[in-house]
Formats: structure tokens, C-alpha cells, sequence
């Protein structure tokens, strides 16, 4: 096995990247590959709650890196995928406990072990930010259809293709396609044209998201939820499928304002 | 907000194609770290350096920024004023 390392980035913070980056692991480990997810904000972690593991951390990456534990003993298995594991950052110190050539170090350890690596950033374009690309094979960029949003996401593409890791794949998540209908949200079309990068998963608005969080279960076990089924898309793409994007909204035509009541 | 006529004519702008031309402009900006100001300095000074060889119209010269997929691109439209002719020496 030579594991691949995906680095799931945003440069603005709260676009919902954690949660990308948990349930994107998830899916992965749901037809049996080995996944380990390292949580690469140091000082504000967060993929331990999201994924339910908060109550089982000993040690974390910055020990791992500093000497004082061996890499095994800082991964915790998930709850119910024998095969995922997760590395927890630590919360009392800050990105300069670790170098980019660290998470490089500490990759290279992992990949003969697993099939795959994900990596959460933290929010920002600093030390935080190249210690999590230094590693990647490929980088998910996650943006909501916001302004200020696809502004950063197109910040960071540029960096991505800097650091010559590029080219950048887009998750555009909680899109609401009534609110896209009604000509109040930036479409998938709308994004995409803007940023100029191909895309890879349109994860909806979803209110299972946070209510599955709330239990410390990605919404991806959940059959029933359509943000679980688009995470189930992004993995199966990932694994090289070819899965169709579902239909795009279509806008809206003047007969349909016409005899729309508003 | 717009009215139902604005509605039924589609004639009003959505906040959706808002947000889009107002992120065009910004990413241009962003990508090139040029401001507007900065792009009007430019033509000012380009325009300077041509008209000590051609004769043109400084009001018909255009100066854009434009983008095909994540490559930028600077094109300049100077059209020269009928019946130009070289000048020698």
C-alpha cells in the first residue's frame, strides 16, 4: 500500500471544511480501504468531536512529532470502522510547534500503512497552511457559493498552484437550491466559472449535517441524507469512479415568474 | 427590492448576478494585485510612449484585464485614426 495524501483547505474559516474532511474519511473507509485522518489545526482542534473520538485522546501530533510517543500510540480508532483512524492535534500549543517538513516526516511514516491520508487545515494562509500542504497529493478546496467565501477559496487555489500542488479540486458545500433558484445564491455554474478549477463534489445545505455532528457521527452513515450521499460521491470519485453530478438547478424562465406568486 | 413588474419583465438584477460581476472584478484585482486606479495609470502611460510614434485617438484606446480559466491576460485595443500614414524620420 502507498497511501494518497489528500489536503482538504478553504482559507476562510467556517465553510464547514472539518466536516468535509470527516466524512470524506468516512466514506473512503466504507468499502473496507485503510484511512487514517490527521488533525493538522494545532491549537483549535475539532475533527475529534466531529468524528465522536473527543473522550479517547492521549496523545496528539505534536507529541508524535516532539518524541514523545510513538506514531501507534497517538492514533485512536474510530468507534465503528476498524480500518479509520484519526491523529488529533493538540490543543495547547500553537502551529509553530510543527514544520512542514514534519508532516512530510510523519506522512511518509504512514503511507506503506493506509490507502489514504486526509488532512484538515486550519483556516489562514500562514505556517498552519504549508505544514498541511507540504505532504498532499491532492488538495480539495471547500467554499460555500458566498462572496466572501469564493473570494478566499480563489486565494488559496492561487497558493495551492504555487506551492506547485496544484491543480486544486472544489467542494462547493451547503448550496440551497431553492435559495439558487430564486436568484439569491451564486449556482454551481456560477462558482466554477469563477474559479476556474474542476469540481468535484456539491454537498447541499443540510440540516443532518448538524444534528449528525451533534452526536459525533458523520452524516455520511446516514443513508437517508442527501449531504451523506454527496460525501458518498466525493469518495467514489476520489477512488478514480465516474459519478455523475446530479442535475444542476436550472434558473428560473419568465413564465415561471410569471404565475409565481410572490 | 424589486418590484413585480422588474419580476415579470426579468429586468431586475438578482443578488446572485451581483455577487457574480462584483467577484469578477475583485479576482481580477486579487490575481494581479493591480487596482483600478493602477490599470488607469497604466493606459495614461502607455498612451504616452504610442503617441510619440502613432497618431491615435486617446478616447477609443481600451485596457482590460481579462481571463481565460485561471490564466490572466492584459489585451489592449488601440485602434489608430483613419488615413494614417507613416511619418519618415
Amino acid at each position: 500500500m502507498a497511501a494518497k495524501v489528500i489536503t482538504v483547505t478553504s482559507g476562510k474559516g467556517g465553510v464547514g471544511k472539518t466536516t468535509t474532511t470527516a466524512n470524506i474519511a468516512v466514506a473512503l473507509s466504507m468499502d473496507g480501504a485503510k484511512v487514517v485522518c490527521l488533525d493538522g489545526d494545532i491549537g483549535l482542534r475539532n475533527l475529534d468531536v466531529v468524528m465522536g473520538l473527543e473522550n479517547r485522546i492521549v496523545y496528539d501530533l505534536v507529541d508524535v512529532v516532539e518524541g514523545r510517543c510513538r506514531l501507534r500510540q497517538a492514533m485512536i480508532r474510530d468507534k465503528q470502522n476498524s480500518e479509520l483512524y484519526l491523529i488529533p492535534a493538540a490543543q495547547t500549543r500553537d502551529k509553530n510547534a510543527i514544520s512542514p517538513s514534519d508532516m512530510v516526516r510523519l506522512c511518509d511514516e504512514l503511507r506503506p500503512d493506509f490507502d489514504w491520508i486526509l488532512i484538515d487545515s486550519p483556516a489562514g494562509i500562514e505556517r498552519g497552511f504549508r505544514n498541511v500542504i507540504a505532504p498532499a497529493d491532492i488538495v480539495l478546496v471547500v467554499t460555500n457559493p458566498e462572496v466572501s467565501a469564493v473570494r478566499d477559496a480563489d486565494r488559496i487555489i492561487g497558493l495551492v498552484e504555487s506551492e506547485e500542488k496544484g491543480p486544486a479540486r472544489l467542494v462547493i458545500n451547503r448550496l440551497n437550491s431553492s435559495m439558487v433558484k430564486r436568484g439569491d445564491m451564486l449556482s454551481v455554474d456560477d462558482v466554477t466559472e469563477l474559479l476556474a478549477i474542476s469540481l468535484i463534489g456539491i454537498v447541499p445545505e443540510d440540516e443532518s449535517v448538524i444534528s449528525s455532528a451533534n452526536r459525533g457521527q458523520p452524516v455520511v452513515n446516514d443513508t437517508k441524507s442527501r449531504a451523506g450521499m454527496a460525501f458518498r460521491d466525493i469518495a467514489r470519485r476520489l477512488r478514480g469512479e465516474d459519478v455523475p453530478f446530479p442535475p444542476m438547478e436550472v434558473k428560473d424562465d419568465f413564465f415561471k415568474k410569471l404565475f409565481r406568486v410572490n | 427590492m424589486p418590484g413585480w413588474m422588474d419580476r415579470i419583465a426579468g429586468t431586475h438584477t438578482s443578488s446572485a448576478n451581483l455577487a457574480k460581476e462584483r467577484l469578477k472584478l475583485v479576482l481580477i484585482h486579487d490575481r494581479t494585485d493591480l487596482t483600478s486606479e493602477d490599470v488607469d495609470h497604466l493606459k495614461d502611460e502607455l498612451m504616452q510612449v504610442i503617441r510619440k510614434y502613432i497618431d491615435i485617438d486617446p478616447g477609443e484606446v481600451s485596457i482590460l484585464v481579462n481571463h481565460d480559466g485561471r490564466e490572466q491576460r492584459l489585451v489592449a485595443d488601440v485602434p489608430l485614426r483613419a488615413g494614417q500614414r507613416r511619418r519618415v524620420g
